[in-house]
């Protein structure tokens, strides 16, 4: 139509996927209770594995020199693996809800709508993140350094967003909210089947062997680099790796169920 | 038909309903389950090295010395999802007609606890399977097995019990739902996880003093070691606590629903 000036595609879908983060964003100031499991989950786990498997430090072949350091990472994990299955959640509200319907008949490709969701979780993953480090620095956890901090949030941020991808998938799927404990289930094995508790010489044989297959344990070192040690980049690209492999393939299920669902 | 027979019937038709509802909903059935055995197997391959710390109780494997704790936290979920799903009937009136129909009110609740204690009976039945099949050993043979498998039924229904006075008084399930952190922070201070003496302040102290612990210790003690009847009193006294608590609670509870609306 003449006189109408075109808004070029790339600018019209990231303004879709701002506008959904913000939607994501607002659920938070608007439902306050909905976040308080996402915020005290992983901070309860923090003070109580803390108090309860302190001792562990003591183990010859343990190298750290707090416990609440060696520990922190995997609460902040934990917290954007909560988040992460939460937007799997709310994903499924909304489905039950028929509000996807209305967005998937809207000219917004699919990966778009996808995006939003996922980048939505990875925001929201910041404030669970931010709050279990402050315990955890209050309590004597070391401080990780600038840069141990950014590797630290850089792999919050994506892992929120891979769980964000396993809960959305899920959702799409089963178009039920019923779904929740798989999401939750999934993301909370995924990320303590690692050397969650203890380094991975001191783990059971089983669970070594697990750890060792499993991606995200080089995600939750690469993110502990800070806490018990120096930062470099052979203790961070393997994390990066693994969280890239995760995104794309848990990512491209998600947008497969999206699809399927637009059918 | 004598009044009691009745009023076992309607406690057993609701008992029957609730634990069909909890296998029926897979967001009741997962923190039964799904959660604790997860993180029993997290914590005994991340955590088993423990049992060589100095001070660590004598015990065959650290397999053996969680399933207390797996058991515990399953049982206290138990008794938080019965309350979710009383406060669910609660909020779509299903409880207001039964409430109109000539049974007792007492049968009401004792039906949603018997429901809880069948759930707390199929989680100890759940974790000894999963303990014997991974190698545990139950020390004190199929008598310990039968102590562990009552206290853990008995602690059901004393949860349950807290769970169902929660929900008569606000007839809310997502209140009853928050209160899920609170279960897992009660359960971080007792001796679920870890023994007392290696805990770290203030959360030893702590347990020296929750009630849990003392229920706690009952499960385990026949699961690691000879019976000891001191263990097994003191196990009991704290469940009759809970249950007093919990009845009383609910009794008030009851009350002010009747009362109000």
């Amino acid at each position: 139509m003449e006189g109408v000036a075109r808004v070029p595609q790339w600018r019209a879908n990231l303004a879709t996927i701002a506008a959904l983060m913000a939607r994501s964003r607002n659920e938070l100031a608007r439902v306050p209770g909905a976040a308080i499991p996402g915020l005290l989950a992983p901070t309860i786990f923090f003070l109580g594995l803390n108090g309860v498997f302190g001792a562990l430090i003591q183990l010859r072949g343990f190298e750290a020199n707090a416990y609440e350091s060696f520990l922190v990472p995997v609460s902040m994990l934990q917290g954007a693996g909560f988040t992460g299955a939460a937007s799997g959640v709310n994903l499924a509200r909304d489905i039950e809800q028929g509000w996807t319907d209305r967005l998937l008949v809207s000219p917004a490709p699919r990966w778009v709508l996808l995006a939003g969701n996922v980048l939505g979780a990875g925001t929201r993953a910041l404030l669970p993140a931010t709050f279990v480090l402050l315990i955890a620095l209050a309590l004597g956890a070391s401080w990780p350094g600038v840069a141990g901090l950014l590797v630290t949030y850089a792999m919050v941020v994506a892992m929120a967003a891979v769980a964000a991808c396993w809960g959305s998938a899920l959702a799409l799927r089963f178009e039920s909210q019923s779904a929740a404990p798989l999401m939750q289930a999934g993301t909370m094995a995924l990320i303590l089947f690692t050397p969650a508790y203890a380094p991975l010489t001191l783990l059971q044989p089983w669970l070594r062997s697990v750890a060792e297959a499993n991606p995200v344990t080089e995600v939750l070192e690469a993110a502990r680099q800070g806490f018990v040690g120096g930062v470099d980049w052979a203790g961070t690209w393997p994390g990066l790796l693994a969280l890239l492999g995760l995104l794309a393939v848990l990512g491209a299920w998600a947008l497969r169920e999206m699809r399927r669902t637009a059918r | 038909m004598s009044a009691l027979a009745r009023n076992a019937r309607v406690v057993r038709a609701l008992g029957m309903r609730s634990v069909r509802q909890t296998f029926r909903r897979p967001q009741l059935m997962a923190p039964i389950v799904v959660f604790p055995t997860l993180l029993l197997a997290i914590q005994t391959g991340g955590a088993g090295s423990a049992v060589e710390l100095p001070g660590f109780p004598p015990v065959q494997s650290f397999l053996q010395f969680m399933l207390a704790g797996a058991m515990m936290q399953s049982l206290m979920l138990a008794g938080n999802s019965g309350g979710i799903a009383l406060a669910v009937d609660l909020e779509m009136g299903f409880t207001d007609r039964l409430f109109t129909a000539p049974i007792p009110r007492f049968a009401i609740v004792l039906g949603r606890l018997a429901g809880t204690a069948a759930l707390g009976l199929l989680a100890s039945l759940w974790f000894l399977a999963i303990g014997l099949l991974f190698g545990a050993e139950i020390h004190s043979g199929l008598a310990g097995a039968l102590i562990a498998v009552f206290l853990v039924t008995a602690t059901a229904m004393a949860v349950g019990g807290i769970g169902a006075a929660i929900a008569l008084r606000t007839g809310s399930a997502s209140v009853v739902q928050g209160l899920f952190p609170l279960v897992l922070v009660i359960l971080f201070l007792s001796t679920a996880f870890f023994p007392e003496g290696l805990m770290i302040e203030p959360a030893r102290t702590i347990a020296a003093y929750n009630p849990l612990s003392f229920v706690v210790e009952g499960i385990r003690n026949p699961i690691i070691a000879d019976v000891d009847g001191g263990e097994l009193l003191e196990a009991v006294l704290a469940i009759a606590g809970i249950v007093a608590l919990g009845l009383a609670l609910s009794a008030r509870a009851l009350r002010h629903r009747l009362r109000v609306g």
